[in-house]
């Protein structure tokens, strides 16, 4: 189930970013208002789409990579209760969350979906989503069961659960092993950095080594030329990553001490005017004016940073695990994987997040709905995940099978787990108001990238309206 | 700006002398016939703007997330606009493109409308004109967005050609709203050269001649005949293309998506972000009122300070 997405030019084919579960910005987004509009306009006349059937299961999901291993557990399903069919539908990410809104309004989603925690909390105010814990067969699902957090975080502000968790993913270092081997760097020294604010540490060092100008002179050199580079040490292609840089300066930032909230889950205080934030974002974002790593605008930000290492522009970029098919597609050099560096506080951590499988509470029969998602977090169906070896699966006793097969391609699969096992992992900010708090901070991280402004200077005020939004809740 | 054709003689107001010419005549009531002609288009109006229009302001005057039932919140949503930092930026933004949009588009369209009038009767030359509007605004974006790409981009290309370094046209917050709007100018001034070069079809030959008589040159011809005489259709073509740019969106939300750093987040992109991205409904409404009211005053002022109502003609 090895298959290339690429073009011989390293540039994915689709628009949709297989596999991407960041928020970011999107371009098509808007095109799905004429679906929500057309929508609407079929409820009011009357005519919605054919519902109610309910031995029919629709199930949404958008990522393609997992789109065989899911057909294969409804297949299963089906032959276990034949009385009911999985209908699968697979939309790109930017288009998800609209038709899953529009669905919503009109009646006409899906009963079971994929969910994302940047995402869910805004689902579960504006109550769309059933709680599993009050369906028979989603009930007894056992904590225990799955990676270590990952029932946490789909755990409502309300103590509800709104998604059963099918799998999950932290950040590493995904590296170009013969711009490493010609630097003459071994992927356990790449995989042992220390960084600081103030001067870099030895992850700034490397970066520097690893970068190389157009007339072959590494960054760490003398006659280094900052402004035509050939290969950047460090790749970046979306500036803030949703609101906390979960592949791009998160896990630096939470190395020098920083919270994204008051509270690791439903936080109702932002801490985007920590210093310990503001000093590493000018450290991080200040490699790109040092030439170490690209630009605001220099490459397409839709392209993402896979392309630019798959391209051979970056030597190294921060991605996630979820990731590791797409580099496996690579043709032309070996792509591994390496722990994030130390940070001041000595430790080196790593964003933990998971998707999970909502039930919309206009599902035709939640009982039926919940005996799906039941299945698909049960070991039949996780293992079949495993198998196919484009996810850590939630189970704890499926995800050995991933990592034998990731191994085998050649990633270090210790680079993700880690820093689960020593506890040196942080969540996403799962709060209220998640859509606004983007909204907020998607600019902002833009322009601390493209204008480089101290960003005290432009969080500080930000971080005042997101908290306000939180005050005007509680009064 | 049907209201003059040359057949009609030189006065603007035509329909007062065709009444007077005809004879009097025993009235028929002819409401009913003519209700029933209207009827077809005031259904649409109804229901496609007069409803919707009505709706969009009480849902301002509500906090409405679209599934849930909106609930009465009086002015807040009001009281938040004029707070609201992003709106009045988003607004500058939006006033900076329409600016640019409009003031290059009316010159290059003025310059390609007298060229079609003057230099050619070509038919397939002036319908060459009109081809970029053939192009959908959101195609015409994307190739754009391709030509003038920084790293790929042929436009980039020809720069480095002339030793130019590479511009992010869409991603430098200084090159972005210029880039948009030189877009749209491509896209619409086949158009709007289009409406001014019929409204020059209109000009009578006799003035031009009265001109040439007096000693006139083509540049002062311009700007003391051509040019008044065509206020009326002028005021026309800019009320309308005003509304459209202020409208502009899907220029910006295939290219730039409102980036860099709010660079490019135009009123109805926000507008839209605060609808459909965070649910906020009433308070987008509310936005959509603000625009309603400062395109009507806009509007206003045109119409009273280009007398669009009269004809310099006569």
């Amino acid at each position: 189930m090895k298959y290339s997405i690429f073009t011989r030019t390293g540039r994915p084919l689709s628009t949709s970013d297989p596999g991407s579960r960041r928020t970011r910005p999107s371009r098509s987004r808007w095109l799905s208002t004429a679906a929500i509009a057309t929508t609407a306009g079929l409820l009011l006349s009357g005519c919605g789409q054919e519902q109610g059937d309910s031995n029919v299961i629709d199930y949404w999901m958008w990522d393609t990579q997992q789109l065989p291993a899911y057909q294969e557990c409804a297949d299963l399903f089906e032959k276990e209760n034949p009385q009911y069919k999985v209908n699968i539908t697979q939309t790109g990410w930017d288009d998800y969350w609209q038709r899953l809104t529009a669905g919503f309004l009109a009646d006409t989603g899906p009963d079971v979906f994929v969910n994302h925690v940047s995402r869910y909390p805004q689902y579960a105010d504006l109550e769309v989503l059933m709680p599993l814990d009050e369906q028979e067969a989603t009930a007894g699902q056992e904590e225990s069961e799955y990676a270590e957090g990952l029932m946490d975080i789909w755990t409502g502000a309300d103590g509800h659960q709104y998604g059963s968790p099918k799998d999950w993913d932290t950040i590493a270092l995904f590296y170009n092993d013969t711009e490493l081997k010609e630097a003459g760097v071994t992927p356990d020294e790449l995989g042992n950095l220390k960084w600081n604010p103030q001067d870099g540490g030895s992850f700034e060092d490397m970066v520097a080594h690893l970068t190389v100008d157009e007339n072959g002179v590494r960054g760490d050199e003398p006659g280094f030329d900052k402004d035509n580079v050939a290969v950047y040490g460090l790749g970046l292609s979306d500036p803030g990553g949703g609101n906390s840089g979960q592949g791009q300066w998160g896990p630096f930032a939470n190395g020098a001490g920083w919270e994204a909230t008051d509270q690791p889950l439903w936080g109702t205080e932002y801490n985007y005017d920590d210093p310990a934030l503001h000093e590493t974002l000018d450290w991080y974002f200040g490699l790109s004016d040092k030439g170490y790593m690209p630009k605001y605008g220099q490459f397409n930000q839709d392209d993402g940073t896979l392309s630019q290492l798959m391209s051979g522009s970056v030597a190294m970029v921060a991605d996630g695990s979820w990731m590791v098919p797409a580099y496996a597609g690579s043709e032309e050099f070996d792509i591994g994987t390496a722990r994030m560096p130390e940070g001041p506080n000595g430790t080196a951590p790593t964003v933990i997040n998971g998707l999970a499988d909502s039930i919309s509470s206009d599902a035709d029969d939640p009982e039926v709905a919940a005996e799906w998602v039941a299945f698909l977090g049960s070991k039949k169906c996780q293992s079949v995940v495993a198998e196919a070896g484009v996810v850590f699966p939630a189970r704890n006793d499926s995800v050995a099978r991933t990592e034998e097969i990731w191994t085998e391609q050649g990633f270090d699969t210790s680079a993700f787990t880690d820093p689960v096992d020593e506890g040196e992992t942080f969540y996403l900010p799962i709060t209220s108001h998640g859509a606004d708090v983007t909204a907020l901070t998607t600019p902002a991280f833009q322009e601390i990238w493209s204008d480089r402004p101290p960003s005290g200077e432009v969080l500080d005020p930000i971080n005042g309206a997101i908290n306000d939004l939180f005050l005007t809740e509680e009064q | 700006m049907t209201a003059v054709s040359p057949s009609t003689g030189p006065r603007a107001s035509s329909s007062t002398a065709t009444e007077a010419q005809s004879p009097p005549r025993k009235r028929r009531d002819d409401t009913r016939v003519a209700l029933m002609f209207i009827a077809p288009a005031a259904l649409g109006l109804g229901v496609f703007l007069l409803w919707p229009l009505i709706r969009g302001i009480w849902l301002s005057f509500t906090d409405y997330n679209l599934l849930t039932p909106a609930e009465f919140v009086g002015l807040a949503n009001y009281r938040r606009l004029i707070a609201d930092p992003i709106f009045w930026d988003s607004m500058k933004t939006t006033v900076y493109y329409v600016v640019l949009n409009i003031g290059i588009q009316t010159v290059v369209a003025m310059i390609i409308a007298l060229l079609m009038y003057r230099l050619t009767q070509s038919t397939l030359l002036r319908g060459l004109v009109l081809t970029p509007y053939l192009v959908s605004n959101v195609v015409a974006g994307l190739v754009w967005v391709w030509i003038l790409d920084t790293q790929f981009g042929v436009g980039n290309q020809i720069l480095s050609w002339l030793g130019i370094d590479p511009i992010g046209f869409f991603t430098d917050s200084a090159w972005a709203i210029p880039t948009i709007a030189l877009v749209n100018v491509w896209r619409h001034m086949g158009y709007t050269a289009l409406l001014i070069f019929a409204g020059l079809q209109t000009l009578p030959a006799s003035v031009y001649e009265a001109a040439r008589l007096d000693g006139a040159g083509e540049v002062r011809t311009f700007f003391s005949v051509t040019l008044p005489l065509l206020r009326p259709i002028m005021a026309l073509v800019l009320i309308m293309t005003i509304i459209g740019s202020f409208q502009v969106f899907d220029t910006v939300a295939v290219t730039t998506a409102g980036g860099p750093a709010n660079a490019t987040n135009v009123l109805q992109l926000y507008i839209y972000d605060m609808a459909f991205d965070r649910f906020q409904f009433g308070y987008a409404s509310a936005m959509s009122v603000g625009l309603l009211i400062v395109l009507g005053i806009i509007t206003v002022i045109q119409y009273r300070l280009s007398r669009a109502d009269t004809s310099d003609m006569g």
